[in-house]
């Protein structure tokens, strides 16, 4: 029988996650802080339009493109909190979660040969799916030094005559880097000069602790240039609702919307009611959330500072990325020897590219109660090590 | 300052100075002086804890009781108020608008110690005009707590 399978999937590593899931579940009362989403349940309002919107038997397709009552929401936000405005009907489009959209971006914007620039650490998945649209990753590896930043000076050595696409991945999962207006007008002015294009994936936008997030199409030149990703998962609690959408120029959007459209249909109707709602009347349970990730954060940077173990301030999402390289220990030995010894599930910063080397991600999307526990275990561990 | 530490309070008080003072990027020192100035305040006014009784053995009842009265020239609803909230069984009390004047919640061990609460009591004072006694059945949520779930968390332990 010949190979049944496209060497290019086949040549795709698979998410370096799953190996120490698997290790991890299947012991008991481990304390994980290796979650990539919110501990809080999806707000009752916004569960109960979801069901209403069952209720009334709006069980039907909506348009490739999703509600447009929902894009027009979307379009609202948008101008209001991050003043860049969006036309609903031709510059947005409803995905499955932000980690469709970031596919179909790549699928409509790049042909093989083509380079795609990703810093890293960084979300699993540009990678892999810059290579299923045929295109060529060029990582950056982004430093402890530069607080995880993205530097102009990094972006240029990384340019070539082939880069089409950047991504920009800010708030950052795992380090909880974020840049600031003037660290992306630096990067916006390369854009424009070299003529590359901008994904930003501002999945978790909602989540800063040092102002307001900023994004990269607010500055003049780049909307025109960048592909804007967001979604409900992280600043609603709506992670298995699986929604998000794309924003950006009508030429792109409508080519990912035909991809869209033979792909996946249209994003699920429940969902989209629901996130109609999570819109209109969700900002203060944004903000209560915010609140009790900041306060997560404090006590997990003071845990730190007590046990002497580096890590730089991250100002967004819910993660914290501390430095273990003092212990000539790989990520992932350091990873599972903590497992081992305090039932402590964290993820090795490697899972999010090799740049992660010598660093841990700690998510802080769990109870107060819970982080204590963890940092006890966590201290103990490495005082182990230390003597 | 104050609100924030009321709210990261408000929920669970056994929290102590150094966390308060941690997560909300505060001197524990300042955290101490505003908890000392809003307790003489009298703005934290307790700090309970929420019990749900149903799973102790100990019996007890539950009941809410309408009151209409009589309001008193010059001193309004506070004279009469005050004469009830006085007896230790009363739990809270509160002036309504609409049909009614207080709302009475109170506690007792069996139903005959609350309807002859009631009727030798509340009813027997001079300017209450009449009652309505509401049995409590079950308590499904408190202080904004959902009484007797447990919340496990049910995400996966490990996802990107």
């Amino acid at each position: 029988m010949r190979n049944p399978l496209s060497q290019t999937i086949v040549n795709i590593k698979p998410s370096g996650i799953r190996k120490f899931f698997d290790i991890a579940s299947e012991r008991k009362d481990t304390i994980s802080l290796g979650v990539g989403e919110p501990d809080f349940d999806t707000p009752w309002h916004i569960r109960d339009e979801g069901i209403y919107s069952l209720e009334k038997g709006r069980t039907f397709y909506t348009s490739n493109s999703g509600l447009i009552e929902l894009r027009t929401e979307i379009c609202n936000y948008y101008s209001r909190r991050f003043g860049v405005t969006y036309d609903p009907k031709k510059e947005t489009i409803i995905t499955v979660g932000g980690s469709e959209a970031i596919d179909i971006a790549f699928r409509a914007m790049l042909d093989p040969g083509d380079e795609v620039i990703i810093p890293q650490p960084s979300y699993v998945s540009y990678e892999p799916c810059a290579i299923l649209a045929g295109a060529k990753p060029v990582i950056i590896e982004l430093k402890n030094e530069d607080d995880f930043r993205l530097t102009a000076k990094e972006l240029e050595e990384a340019i070539t005559d082939r880069t089409k696409i950047l991504v920009l991945p800010f708030p950052n999962n795992p380090t909880g880097a974020i840049m600031e207006k003037e660290d992306l007008e630096k990067i916006a002015k390369i854009c424009i000069e070299k003529d590359i294009f901008v994904l930003s994936d501002e999945i978790y936008a909602e989540l800063t602790y040092k102002g307001d997030h900023v994004t990269v199409a607010s500055i003049p030149g780049m909307r025109e240039r960048t592909i804007v990703i967001n979604g409900f998962s992280k600043a609603y609690a709506m992670t298995g609702w699986r929604l998000g959408y794309a924003a950006g120029p009508e030429e792109i959007i409508t080519q990912m919307t035909k991809i869209h459209q033979f792909a996946i249909m249209c994003a699920p109707t429940t969902s989209q009611y629901a996130a109609v709602e999570a819109l209109r009347n969700g900002d203060d349970d944004v903000l209560t959330m915010k609140k009790s990730y900041n306060q997560r954060r404090n006590f997990l940077m003071n845990a730190f500072r007590e046990m002497g173990l580096p890590c730089f301030e991250p100002f967004g999402a819910f993660y914290v990325f501390p430095d273990i390289r003092e212990f000539n220990m790989t990520s992932e030995e350091f990873a599972f020897a903590l497992l081992d010894a305090q039932n402590l599930a964290v993820v090795p910063g490697t899972a999010f590219g090799d740049s992660g080397e010598g660093f841990l991600r700690i998510s802080y999307a769990y109870s107060l109660e819970k982080l204590k526990i963890a940092m006890d275990r966590l201290a103990e561990f490495i005082g182990g090590l230390r003597n | 300052m104050r609100e924030e530490i009321l709210s990261f309070i408000e929920k669970n008080s056994r929290v102590d100075l150094k966390e308060i003072a941690v997560c909300l990027g505060m001197t524990e020192i300042d955290v101490a002086n505003e908890l000392a100035a809003m307790e003489s305040e009298g703005i934290i006014c307790g700090y309970h804890t929420l019990i749900d009784w149903d799973k102790v053995t100990d019996e007890r009842i539950h009941a809410l009781i309408e009151v209409r009265v009589t309001p008193q020239r010059g001193k309004g609803f506070d004279e009469i108020a005050e004469r009830i909230y006085k007896y230790p069984e009363v739990q809270s009390t509160y002036l309504i608008s609409g049909g009614y004047d207080l709302l009475v919640f109170m506690e007792g061990k069996t139903l005959k110690e609350i309807s002859s609460f009631v009727s030798q009591k509340l009813s027997t004072l001079e300017s209450v005009i009449s009652t309505t006694t509401h049995f409590v059945l079950r308590k499904y949520k408190e202080q904004g707590t959902v009484l007797g779930r447990k919340n496990e968390d049910e995400r996966m332990i490990m996802t990107p």
